[in-house]
């Protein structure tokens, strides 16, 4: 077996892959839920539903879809680099932590100053956090996957500390949680659960679209991300770039949290993330890193897992087959991107 | 039967092989037969479609039609195994050896079992040394590969080859890398292999070489043969104009007075992180309108010397000066202010961005210019605009300037670099192997190029391997072993063997 590049991906192919791609986890999905004992496209039906069907179900997945957006732009801008933050979760908790900080009392401000003034102090707390593995990597060359990926437990670890410590709300009956967000702090909904947060990370996606394909540190970032010896040759300010790129990364993650406690939660707590920072390395690569690709693959994984939690109330199937589903379209999904750009032969 | 006797001195015949890679016709009926005892030289260009025909003779790729016939028997299945165990072995332009082994245990390696290991090492260490005396291939069994030459290496591989007995040996490119003199020790061993009855298929695009060595060429030409003659029946030129389809017009050189210094090394010294002196106590002029080259084997210094005057590198010690100015910033943002043009040695990795787009490429040096950019933002109009002129000046062939730049031939890529540096009237052009790996159309090309910008006055610093290319460019020549650059001499004075001994280290009084 050998693969040849292809020279020009054909549009159609590029389109139709990764509806192709998706259509055949889903497919590979089914035995196991069929195994559950239900009729799969009855589960399918379900989880349409259950995820997009009905207004209600639409704020339910645009809302589990922002932060997402969130940490997935993080990832994406740093990746786009190749640099490998996989500290995503540890940024968004820092943001949740600046949002409490900030916002439950130690500012008493109007919404109009006070939410852009957390959302500011989010992206600082977030993009501070992983300029630590980034100056570890250009002063001493320190691997950055492992120290992104330690700082997370050691994030949480240090949230852990504040909710059961000095930002206890003494009025959760014992709860290890944070004080509340005052309405001053608080995100206007859009209709259900969805929020304000979800038309910050369209217009992050928008503006990182902008850099990426105007701004001269987006070309910066891209040539060092696809050759950075050339990068070097041709005097591209590697340090100062990576620099940048992590702040802005951890920065994207970091409002995420200030998002997700501001406009849905309401306080920091431990259960503040289920792992949306690691999801986002799933959306990031499933969007082929292009930030309006992130916006709707944040969708998809979302409904996926609003439409399982349906189908497992329904019908009351396990709601790990979410995460089934999700590893599998990425497993699909990195085929397919191979799959356009090489094509396959099969030696006689 | 009656047809093997007839043809018992063909060891090899190819049948008819076509091979299609997606819209190209890499090979297109492609016919030939390899004597018994001589040496066959295939030349083509780049991209003639000499690689892939080796690759299926040796079982890496499979022919879409044809056929191979080794000692009149159809050699069926496609592995490098069984293109061995019929008598075929290659020598790789890239090196296949494990460093860290010894010359006996790399040909031992893949050869013989490790079952009784010490028992056969005894017995592989006499067939080694006696195949070394046979063929002038002298060698230490036990020294490591990594303490050789290059020259020793190819030896290890033809040994190891030859260990294993095959009748008809494939060398793919096999003088890119060697000095004069291992070239030429290199045709007295393929000479003593040819006395021996075995047949050797030379794969180059250097016509002296070819017409040197070889009994018979085959001309390839964009996957055709265009041409079966006796070596002695041709001229170089004869074969240049076969191999490109056109007569290939020899570059001009204009006699130039050299006018003031614009780059000046005064003792400069470059050590690496260990303290090891990577060019040492260099000192070196480049003037106006003159071409000074560097000669030498690659890995003696000629990468430092780059990178010091590229800006990828401080000198430890010494004087840098430009333009009678001493330089004291080396970045390579100062030395693209400085005017000075780089031609990196390799378009791959340092002189291009492969996934990036031609307009993008052709700012990498300096998108940082107002011209190019305004608060932030790149100007793409003018960025296009100014890919749009190189590509028309340069002659670069693409679809159009948003077309990415891997897709590009090795010869297009290096228009482009040469049109990214010297679009922008560069004083002092710096330029290492800017030849390497092109065809020989672009080749002209790129010494045309060369040339015309000493013609208005450029100092360019040359630093390449291939010594035809110096000895025909340069006003003034050095060499440049292990970190140490001779005096400067005129070309005129400089013959190919004293340049040969310079750089194996031998002293100029000694060399002449």
């Amino acid at each position: 077996m050998q693969f040849d590049r292809r020279e020009t991906v054909p549009l159609g192919l590029a389109v139709l892959a990764p509806i192709a791609a998706i259509a055949i986890a889903l497919l590979l999905c089914t035995p196991l839920i069929s195994w559950t004992g239900m009729p799969a496209f009855t589960a399918y039906g379900i989880m349409f539903t259950g995820a997009l069907g009905s207004p209600f179900a639409w704020s339910e997945t645009l809302s589990r879809a922002t932060p997402l957006m969130f940490t997935g732009l993080g990832v994406a801008v740093a990746f786009r680099a190749r640099f490998w933050n996989i500290g995503a979760e540890g940024q968004f908790y820092l943001g949740a932590i600046a949002a409490t900080l900030l916002g439950t009392g130690l500012l008493n401000l109007p919404a109009i100053i006070l939410l852009p003034l957390i959302f500011m102090a989010g992206f600082l707390f977030g993009g501070t956090l992983l300029l630590l593995p980034a100056i570890l990597k250009t002063r001493i060359q320190v691997d950055e996957v492992v120290t992104t990926l330690l700082l997370n437990f050691i994030v949480l670890l240090v949230v852990s500390y504040l909710v059961e410590g000095p930002l206890k709300d003494p009025a959760a009956l014992g709860w290890p949680q944070a004080l509340p967000v005052p309405p001053e702090a608080t995100l206007p909904k859009l209709g259900g659960r969805a929020h304000w947060g979800l038309m910050i990370a369209i217009a992050s996606a928008i503006l990182i679209w902008i850099l990426n394909a105007r701004a001269v540190l987006g070309y910066q970032m891209k040539a060092i991300g696809a050759n950075i010896q050339a990068a070097l040759f041709a005097g591209i300010p590697i340090n100062w770039v990576l620099l940048l790129t992590a702040l802005l990364s951890g920065g994207l993650a970091g409002m995420g949290g200030v998002s997700e406690v501001s406009g849905l939660k309401g306080y920091l707590s431990l259960d503040l993330s289920p792992g949306f920072g690691y999801t986002g390395i799933v959306v990031a690569m499933l969007a082929q890193l292009h930030p309006i690709g992130v916006l709707i693959s944040a969708i998809f994984i979302a409904a996926i897992y609003v439409g399982a939690d349906a189908m497992s109330r329904a019908a009351n199937l396990p709601s790990y087959l979410a995460d089934v589903i999700v590893s599998t379209s990425l497993l699909c999904m990195l085929v397919s991107i191979l799959l356009t750009r090489y094509r396959v032969r099969w030696r006689s | 039967m009656n047809s093997t006797s007839v043809q018992s001195d063909i060891v090899l015949h190819l049948n008819h092989i076509s091979k299609r890679f997606g819209s190209l016709l890499a090979n297109d009926d492609i016919s030939l037969e390899l004597r018994r005892g001589e040496v066959l030289a295939l030349l083509g260009e780049n991209g003639a479609g000499k690689t892939t025909l080796m690759n299926i003779l040796f079982g890496h790729y499979t022919a879409d039609s044809g056929e191979i016939r080794v000692f009149g028997r159809s050699l069926q299945s496609s592995s490098p195994k069984a293109a061995l165990s019929a008598g075929i072995g290659m020598v790789h332009q890239h090196f296949t050896l494990a460093d860290n082994l010894t010359v006996l245990e790399n040909i031992m390696l893949g050869t013989e079992p490790l079952w009784h290991l010490w028992q056969r090492q005894q017995n592989a260490r006499q067939r080694v040394i006696a195949l070394a005396d046979q063929f002038g291939l002298s060698m230490h069994p036990d020294a490591k590969i990594a303490d050789l030459s290059v020259g020793e290496r190819q030896r290890v591989e033809i040994l190891k080859a030859l260990y294993r007995d095959v009748k008809i040996l494939i060398l793919d490119e096999p003088t890119a890398v060697l000095t004069p003199q291992e070239t030429e020790a290199l045709f007295t061993t393929l000479h003593k292999l040819t006395q021996a009855e075995l047949s050797v298929m030379f794969i180059s695009h250097k016509l002296q070489e070819v017409m040197r060595v070889s009994d018979r060429v085959i001309v390839l030409r964009t996957g055709r043969v265009v041409a079966t003659v006796p070596t002695a029946e041709t001229t170089p030129a004869a074969l240049a104009e076969l191999m490109v389809g056109r007569p290939i017009p020899q570059p001009t050189r204009q006699f130039q007075t050299p006018g003031e210094a614009l780059l000046q090394l005064a003792a400069v010294t470059v050590a690496s992180q260990d303290g090891r002196p990577l060019i040492d106590q260099l000192d070196l002029t480049v003037r106006q309108a003159e071409i000074v080259g560097i000669a030498g084997v690659s890995g003696n210094g000629q990468a430092a010397l780059f990178n010091l005057l590229s800006g990828l590198l401080t000198p430890t010690s010494g004087t840098v000066r430009l333009y009678g100015q001493v330089c004291d910033r080396f970045t390579a943002t100062d030395m693209v202010r400085a005017n000075i043009a780089r031609i990196p040695e390799d378009r791959h990795t340092t002189g291009l961005i492969g996934d990036m787009s031609i307009w993008e490429n052709l700012i990498l040096a300096d998108y940082a210019e107002p011209a190019f950019s305004q608060k932030g933002f790149l100007k793409r109009h003018s960025a296009i605009a100014h890919a749009n002129q190189i590509i028309q000046a340069f002659d670069v062939r693409c679809p159009s300037p948003f077309a990415t730049v891997r897709l590009l031939s090795g010869g297009n890529m290096q228009k482009l670099i040469l049109g990214r540096e010297l679009s922008r009237q560069p004083q002092i052009i710096l330029a290492s192997q800017p030849t390497r790996g092109l065809d020989l159309g672009a080749v002209t090309y790129v010494h045309q190029q060369l040339l015309n910008a000493r013609d208005r006055g450029a100092g360019i610093l040359l630093i390449s391997e291939d010594l035809d290319e110096l000895l025909s460019l340069c006003d003034r020549l050095c060499v440049i072993y292990q970190g140490k650059l001779s005096a400067p001499m005129p070309t005129e004075t400089v013959s190919l063997q004293t340049l040969g001994l310079m750089m194996a280290g031998k002293d100029k009084a000694d060399a002449i």
